[in-house]
């Protein structure tokens, strides 16, 4: 079958041939010698590849907790019915659907650290005085590029969550209200239980690709300012592609792959699940 | 209208509009602003001086049409063989039940998890290897090793739904493997298969890093590509211009969405449920 062609030459062919390249001290363009453990063991001495190790994660937990919440508060309010409630559902996703670079060169345009729009807004309101420099420093770019990750991300959760709401029982919480519990309530001990699984899905699944995450940190930042925002990907584009040494990238590129596999786990689990009560 | 309401609803409606929609405002107003505005202005937010000044010298003095046009070729191209092989091979799964069809579904699914993040550098020494390094078409097989796992899990999830007793029926009246595949089952699930291609379209026409690493000739980058690579030299930024690249190469995507928006909301949920 063509699909396993396909799959296998340039899927799986392609992971093991990384695993190897990641045991080896090959350069672009020769395919280099074994060397065992090497280049792991000298990626956990490395500063930076242990400063993009530890931002990656930090990426991932922190964006997670923004999608999460802000996802969830806007699919709470679009689950409603009100005036123009299609048209929000339709235009809310338009940061999912968007070319994720381009979208990043207008958020890079509105870091500025001289003409940007966001400061000139907060300093109208006299909440700062001079303009800010969104990615200039270490502190700054990482979380504007956090910010930037939740608002591409936060769309995809709306919808997830959206439609987990719609699948909750309107009875349940009806008989809620009639039982007296506050609005508040009944959220706490009934919507958010049964979203439960549906937050497992969406935060594994996410946080596979988020983890990996490279176009958005590159358009941006680079992984600068000093390797500030340098994560597994962008890292290993550096070391692989722009420093020629392949073996070194692979290995920068494969290590994040114990915490994948861990959400990978949680994925196809839900998704048995799933398919087990349907 | 309550005043409650509108607490609940439109005021934090307004803030998310505000988020979610901020850089899609800013690439369209200053990709028609002049170019001494974008720096000195009473306003940002707003446009005092027209010009479409940027979009003529994007599509004159750049590669950006080129760049275009190899974006929708290749994601074209790249759709069109993805939603054939999954089509096939979805139906293979659900419909022939060969042996180990239903471990064969999960690795679809794992394949599709699987981020082009940990695969670019091997698949470097791949190109190199079948000398397909900077050669546009290379990208289509390349786009279709993770747009084919998706495709099909969709696909699956989309062609259980339809009965078996319309094939079966098919086959008593001496109907064979290759006809009902495509005139009898094909046209029901045209639902899935639009979904599957739409959402093939968009994350063709986003795909970035596959692109920026195995393209290195100007003439074969894509629209994110190009413009990251070649639009912006050194320190100097020609934002009127990168925006309006930006806006006109985020239009095909909103496009297929807009006009397929609940077969793409479809094909969203359909790629982690069964």
């Amino acid at each position: 079958m063509p699909a396993v062609l396909i799959l296998g030459g340039l899927l799986a062919y392609p992971l093991l041939l990384g695993v190897w390249l990641s045991l080896t001290n090959s350069v672009l363009g020769t395919p280099g010698e074994f060397v065992g453990l090497k280049n792991y063991v000298d990626l956990v001495s490395d500063p930076v590849y242990r400063g993009a190790a530890l931002f990656s994660i930090a990426y991932t937990f922190f964006a997670e907790i923004g999608k999460v919440s802000l996802g969830l508060i806007l699919a709470l309010i679009v689950n409603q019915k009100f005036l123009g409630y299609r048209l929000a559902r339709a235009v809310m996703l338009m940061p999912y659907v968007a070319p994720t670079v381009l979208s990043a060169l207008a958020w890079l345009w509105l870091f500025d650290p001289q003409f940007s729009a966001i400061s000139w807004l907060l300093m109208k309101f006299h909440l700062i005085h001079s303009p800010i420099n969104f990615i200039g420093s270490p502190l700054h770019a990482q979380i504007s590029v956090i910010v930037v990750n939740i608002w591409r991300g936060l769309p995809y959760f709306a919808i997830g969550y959206l439609a987990g709401l719609q699948g909750i029982n309107k009875d349940l919480l009806e008989a809620a209200a009639i039982d007296g519990a506050s609005a508040w309530q009944s959220f706490w001990r009934i919507t958010w239980p049964l979203l439960l699984p549906v937050t497992t899905i969406l935060v594994s699944f996410s946080a596979i690709f988020t983890l990996t995450d490279f176009q958005l940190i590159w358009t941006i930042t680079r992984g600068g300012p000093t390797d500030a925002t340098q994560v597994f990907t962008t890292l290993a584009y550096q070391r692989a592609i722009t420093g020629g040494s392949l073996g070194q990238g692979a290995a920068v590129a494969i290590s994040p792959i114990v915490l994948m596999i861990v959400f990978a786990w949680f994925v196809v689990r839900s998704v048995r699940e799933d398919r087990a009560t349907v | 209208m309550s005043r409650t309401r509108a607490l609940r609803i439109y005021i934090p409606l307004a803030f998310y509009a505000v988020f979610l929609l901020l850089p899609f405002y800013w690439m369209l107003v200053t990709a028609f602003k002049e170019n001494q505005e974008l720096l000195v202005t009473p306003n940002p937010f707003l446009i005092y001086h027209w010009t479409v000044e940027h979009v003529v010298n994007l599509l004159t003095q750049t590669r950006y049409l080129t760049w275009f046009g190899n974006t929708l070729l290749l994601s074209l191209g790249a759709t069109l063989l993805s939603v054939a092989v999954s089509y096939i091979t979805a139906y293979a799964i659900i419909r022939l039940r060969f042996p180990g069809s239903r471990t064969f579904g999960t690795a679809i699914f794992l394949a599709y998890i699987v981020p082009p993040a940990i695969l670019f550098i091997p698949l470097a020494t791949v190109l190199i290897q079948l000398h397909w390094f900077d050669k546009l078409w290379a990208l289509v097989p390349i786009y279709a090793t993770f747009l084919i796992p998706f495709c099909t899990w969709v696909l699956i999830g989309f062609l259980k739904s339809v009965p078996r007793e319309l094939e079966e029926a098919a086959r008593v009246d001496g109907a064979s493997n290759l006809l009902i595949m495509w005139r009898i089952i094909f046209p029901i699930a045209i639902p899935g298969v639009i979904t599957t291609a739409i959402f093939s379209f968009t994350l063709s026409w986003n795909e970035y890093l596959y692109a920026l690493v195995y393209m290195s000739s100007p003439e074969n980058k894509t629209v994110s590509v190009g413009m990251t690579s070649e639009l912006i030299s050194g320190d100097v930024f020609q934002w009127g211009q990168l925006m309006a690249g930006a806006l006109i190469g985020i239009i095909p995507a909103l496009l297929a969405y807009f006009f397929f928006a609940e077969y793409y909301v479809a094909g969203m949920s359909g790629s982690l449920k069964d």
